[in-house]
């Protein structure tokens, strides 16, 4: 499979992060405990295969980074002590960055039963 | 001329053009003086009506300032430029059908971005009436809406808070409904304002009103001089 | 000062003033009343996560100085978000000194903070109080079977955990307290879906039917957290099941086992139908 490689992608997600995506040994234990893997479409491991080849285009149009909540069980059982929930951060601040929405705050059917903590959380992870 | 050889003339810079003035004159008179003429950008000239909102730099200082450029002095070496408008576009609302008691997001409903509120400060820093303005922001989002009206009250609408706002916040926006909410809602009402108005309403000054419309200048000047105070009894 | 200077948050002032309430209710009962700080900001509910990011950093430093100029070295909060949110920021600047140095340059208007402030979430302050809060239980709840749930928040990443972050044990001692009987759940740090509440509902409903599921398969009357926004996913999206399993806030049980009455208003499945089922209310 050819893949455009995209090695400022890969230095970005790793300058954002702080981490290195290389240490990676696709053991996929942070797949296994997130809780949310079902809805994705693309594991977490194989997002961090995708990162380290440089194939930028391969995650963008993918899911996974966004339904991600920041939860940090994959971060706190990862035997190599890479913080994947911050790689999965830069991955969404690069996109947030060009100035776009994830969410169209302007539509939010049930605003007035929610807790202030959802909707600042919500727009903190996903508004540019 | 000699008044013009003995004031200090300084020099500032209008949308990167340098202009000489005499010292001493506010920004929106300094404009004047070097040959603008305000069509836009300039209202009451007593700092109340927010028209002239004015971003400049001072000489030698590298922040960005705002303030009004008709209570703000001109000096060397300013370099500014004035804002006509500032687009924030008002929620819509019907003022009787916000129920606040049952709805206590009210503020966030109408405004959604302040849940992207970062409490940098830009926006109390930017304010030339001194406004606490992200305390007031925070109000809103914390649903104290009393709050939120007391703090905005000195609030011209200049929309300086606004233009710079790294959450797109419309500050004034955002004020002006608080300020309604607690006039409709949350101030106690006034018992003499309501039996005016019914009295009003039932006619009862409509005899008088008749009386004073078809009297001579003449006939209204007594009228007024010799008008009671106080009522009586 | 007698008793913690306390950080609310925005959503405890409205959606989940009965956290507050029951909260204040129970320190000043034990002696060591909550005090709400003078001036206080949003803490932005979520971490900022990436290096270079030191603008979502200011709202939590923001407050951290509030306290601090008012001359406290510990800062008391009820939400597990907040908790998080200061925690994480306040070992960011410890760490990262240049990063508070330009933070502290940029809000010149105010004092520079000094990172001296400790945060706390209200079970660890509950932790230390064993002795004195079993004195106070006058109507102990033995007919009553409650779940623990911790969430997140409390727990991950290790820096901000205040127990074990696999195997915690803070909420079952304290409720062991109350005399309620506590039933394991082994989802009970699993996480509930959090901000996706917001537009992606599908996912957090999916989560509550697994973890209010699980509480109910092991005979949970009700369940017990802290966070206000886990409190609002598990009770809120209970819509789409069976169930109806009340959840409640720790302070709420501890106010009712120390027989004082607090409102308990703003529940979407009422609690107060299944305390007098259980005796535990007339």
């Amino acid at each position: 499979m050819k893949v455009k490689r995209d090695i400022e992608f890969l230095e970005k997600v790793e300058e954002l992060s702080g981490q290195s995506v290389n240490a990676c040994i696709r053991c996929g234990t942070c797949s296994a405990g997130c809780p949310f893997v079902e809805e994705m479409d693309v594991l977490p491991e194989r997002i961090f295969k995708k990162i380290v080849l440089g194939d930028k285009e391969g995650i963008l149009e993918k899911n996974t980074m966004w339904i991600c909540a920041a939860c940090f069980t994959c971060s706190v059982r990862c035997p190599r002590d890479i913080d994947i929930a911050k790689i999965m951060e830069a991955v969404r601040q690069i996109m947030l960055r060009e100035d776009i929405d994830m969410v169209d705050i302007e539509n939010i059917d049930n605003i007035r039963e929610l807790p202030q903590l959802a909707i600042v959380g919500c727009f903190r992870k996903e508004t540019g | 001329m000699a008044e013009e050889e003995d004031k200090k003339m300084i020099e500032i810079y209008v949308m990167g053009r340098r202009y000489k003035v005499p010292e001493g004159l506010t920004i929106m008179t300094a404009l004047e003086y070097a040959g603008y003429k305000y069509v836009r950008s300039c209202g009451c000239r007593g700092g109340f009506c927010g028209a002239c909102s004015t971003v400049f730099r001072k000489e030698g200082d590298y922040k960005l300032m705002m303030d009004l450029a008709c209570q703000t002095a001109a000096e060397d070496g300013m370099f500014l430029v004035q804002l006509p408008f500032v687009p924030a576009v008002r929620a819509e609302f019907e003022i009787d059908e916000l129920n606040i008691e049952e709805n206590d997001n009210v503020m966030l409903e109408h405004y959604p971005e302040i849940a992207r509120c970062v409490s940098c400060n830009t926006c109390t820093k930017s304010c030339p009436q001194d406004i606490k303005v992200m305390d007031y922001v925070q109000a809103s989002l914390r649903g104290d809406i009393d709050r939120a009206a007391k703090l905005s009250f000195d609030c011209i609408q200049c929309g300086l808070c606004s233009i710079r706002c790294p959450a797109d916040i419309k500050h004034y926006h955002l004020a002006q409904l608080a300020r309604r909410i607690k006039g409709r809602y949350i101030d106690p009402k006034s018992s003499e304002l309501e039996k005016m108005v019914q009295e009003l309403k039932e006619g009862k000054y409509d005899e008088e009103l008749e009386k004073l419309c078809d009297m001579s200048e003449e006939e209204l000047k007594k009228v007024y001089d010799e008008r009671k105070f106080q009522k009586e009894g | 000062m007698e008793g913690y200077l306390y950080y609310p948050g925005c959503t405890l002032k409205t959606k989940a003033s009965d956290y507050e309430e029951s909260a204040m209710a129970v320190m000043e009962a034990l002696g060591k009343p909550l005090v709400e700080m003078d001036d206080w900001y949003c803490c932005g509910a979520v971490q900022s996560l990436t290096t270079d990011d030191l603008m979502h950093q200011l709202a939590p430093i923001r407050t951290m100085c509030c306290a601090q100029e008012q001359g406290e070295k510990e800062l008391v909060t009820l939400c597990d978000m907040c908790y998080n949110v200061l925690k994480q920021a306040n070992e960011r600047v410890r760490e990262n000194p240049d990063d508070l140095e330009t933070m502290n340059e940029f809000q010149d208007e105010d004092p520079d903070y000094l990172a001296e402030v400790e945060i706390y979430h209200l079970f660890q302050i509950l932790q230390d109080m064993k002795d004195d809060i079993k004195k106070k239980i006058v109507n102990p709840l033995s007919s009553l079977r409650v779940t623990p749930y911790y969430g997140c928040m409390l727990l991950r990443p290790e820096k901000a955990a205040i127990d074990d972050t696999e195997d915690p044990s803070v909420m079952e001692e304290l409720l062991e307290l109350t005399g309620a009987e506590v039933i394991d759940n082994p989802k009970r740090t699993e996480c509930c879906g959090s901000y996706h509440t917001v537009n992606r509902s599908d996912i957090v409903e999916k989560r509550v039917k697994e973890i209010v599921g699980r509480a109910v398969e092991d005979g949970a009357d009700v369940i017990v957290l802290s966070c206000p926004l886990c409190q609002f996913n598990l009770e809120y999206h209970q819509r789409t099941t069976e169930f109806e399993v009340p959840v409640l806030y720790l302070t709420e049980l501890l106010a009712l086992a120390f027989g004082i009455s607090v409102g308990m208003k703003k529940h979407k499945i009422d609690p107060i139908k299944k305390f007098k089922e259980k005796d535990i209310l007339e």
